[in-house]
């Protein structure tokens, strides 16, 4: 009877020390060099989705901000992470919208429920070029259920749209909840990691991945940077 | 200095003879690559009452299959550069025709059927010279170069349900599908196979590919997977995995897809077969396709007869 009150105080304590001692690893990822000239798209063939589009929308293979900052990189946790295995409930969701995926890199868990959405007035059809996983290619009309799906096995998978060749996007299926994506400014930011070593991974569509070996030892917050050398086409 | 020359031939050959002995011995070691994973001796097929074994399929593998899919099973016959479409990869196991939905391994019939059929348009050849016995030992060899077929089982096979009558409303109603689920985007309005994406087609592998012409050819059995309606039928509601042709089984009703069926034996204008009769008793007209029960007023962005 008395073990109860003292195995949850320990318990809470635990939580409570591992959140006091949860340590962050955050930094910036950039690119050296001169990145492709990502080429606008014609959508001409598909006036629906042109007319979504006030100015031409480019390629989005390697998108970059201010201070050579690069954007859409996976940085997650590859080995070290503490929730492994831990699927969220949540679904995530994968738009087409204006002949475009959004977002253009999507991370998910493994066996996620992963949703995908047609909100364009055409039919696409969508064809993720899964090689651990299944591949499968499904089409989807304008106005039929979105396609729910989920991958068992991490992966990076294109994806692409056979009718608009233009379309490509990625999934990252990772086996950790521990990621981020680079947004504008190459930020990047990886909260909650416990003390003890992590190997963090850095991963571009087109530049390839990159790794780091970090030690959090207590409540701190650790700087990494990743540097991609841009290919020129 | 002669001596020494040919003693050091002597060597050189001898050397040559050893390096040919490994390398024949290293040729023959493996059954079946690195990347297999699967024992040779385990692993069956089974088609109606036959009972395939891969070990009895090596062989014929060898002499047969190999020259285009490879020793080891991964499309890199010494033929392979010379062939367009590239052969099939045995070891990412995606299979083009499948009773089975999109993503999933096909059954041990549709490979059976596969060989038995041969593909058109490509330079797989109809392999009815080998014993039904000896097609599905191949069946069960071609197994051993991936490891899906240890972790999966086959899908199920799609329900097709009985064909409906050939009308012209039939057609029209089919007509109508190829127009609102876009398959003219590639196959054409004329399903001639330049529609405004085919120029851009590519197969998984990024070689191109393009989409069926059903206007070429007098008969049916230019059709990659069989040439009865219920492979047609197959062909949309499974996809082509693979290929750029997706799976429709999510947004076509088992009904409306054999409406579709007919519409797409009319677009096969030389052909003799009940459709096109129907439509020559129309005048090779089709009418403009008429909901007799249109779905109740659906929010915009609704396709009618979409299911959801």
């Amino acid at each position: 009877m008395r073990t109860k009150p003292i195995l949850l105080t320990l318990l809470t304590l635990l939580v409570c020390s591992s959140l006091m001692f949860a340590g962050t690893v955050s930094g910036k990822v950039t690119y050296t060099g001169t990145p492709a000239k990502q080429k606008p798209i014609d959508m001409g063939k598909e006036p629906s989705c042109a007319k979504q589009h006030a100015t031409p929308v480019t390629g989005e293979t390697v998108v970059t901000g201010p201070d050579n900052a690069l954007e859409n990189v996976v940085v997650y946790v590859s080995s070290g992470a503490p929730d492994d295995g831990q699927v969220p409930s949540q679904a995530v969701t994968f738009e087409q919208k204006g002949c475009q995926y959004i977002p253009h890199v999507l991370v998910m868990h493994t066996n996620q429920e992963l949703k995908i959405v047609n909100s364009d007035q055409t039919s696409h059809n969508i064809h993720p070029l899964a090689k651990v996983n299944r591949e499968w290619n499904k089409s989807q009309p304008p106005g039929t259920a979105p396609i729910v799906d989920k991958y068992d096995k991490p992966e990076f998978i294109s994806v692409k749209c056979n009718v608009h060749p233009w379309m490509h996007g990625e999934f990252a299926v990772l086996s950790t909840n521990h990621y981020d994506v680079s947004k504008g400014g190459g930020d990047f930011k990886l909260p909650n990691l416990p003390p003890g070593k992590y190997t963090i991974t850095a991963w571009h569509e087109d530049y390839g991945t990159q790794t780091a070996d970090v030690t959090i030892t207590g409540n701190e917050t650790k700087d990494v940077n990743f540097t991609f050398k841009a290919k020129a086409y | 200095m002669r001596v020494f020359k040919s003693v050091y031939g002597c060597a050189g050959v001898l050397s040559l003879a050893l390096a040919a002995g490994v390398a024949v011995w290293g040729q023959d070691a493996p059954d079946t690559g690195p990347k297999a994973r699967l024992a040779l001796k385990a692993t069956e097929s089974h088609i109606g009452n036959l009972t395939g074994h891969a070990a009895d399929g090596k062989t014929d593998y060898r002499r047969y299959c190999a020259g285009c899919h490879g020793d080891y099973g991964d499309a890199n016959g010494e033929n392979a550069v010379w062939l367009d479409p590239k052969p099939r990869d045995f070891t990412i196991a995606t299979f083009k025709c499948r009773s089975t939905l999109t993503g999933t391994l096909p059954t041990d019939e549709d490979l059976y059927n596969s060989i038995g059929r041969g593909f058109t348009n490509s330079n797989m050849p109809i392999w009815n010279t080998l014993s039904p016995q000896q097609r599905a030992n191949l069946v069960a060899y071609i197994k051993i170069f991936s490891p899906r077929w240890d972790k999966e089982k086959a899908g199920e096979p799609i329900k097709i349900p009985a064909e409906t009558a050939v009308t012209l409303d039939s057609i029209a109603h089919g007509k109508a599908l190829f127009t609102k689920l876009e398959c003219w985007k590639c196959h054409g309005s004329h399903g001639e196979g330049d529609g405004p994406s085919a120029s851009t087609l590519t197969d998984s592998k990024d070689n191109p590919i393009r989409p069926y012409n059903f206007a070429a050819g007098k008969d049916d059995s230019r059709f990659k997977c069989g040439n009865s309606n219920q492979d047609i039928y197959k062909i949309f509601m499974t996809g082509v995995d693979g290929t750029p042709m997706p799976s429709f089984a999510d947004v076509i009703q088992p009904n409306d897809a054999w409406d579709l069926v007919h519409f797409l034996r009319t677009l096969q204008i030389n052909r003799h077969g009940k459709e096109n009769e129907v439509l020559s008793a129309a005048h090779g007209v089709i009418p403009p396709y008429v909901d007799k029960n249109p779905a109740p007023a659906a929010p915009e962005n609704k396709a009618p007869g979409s299911g959801q």
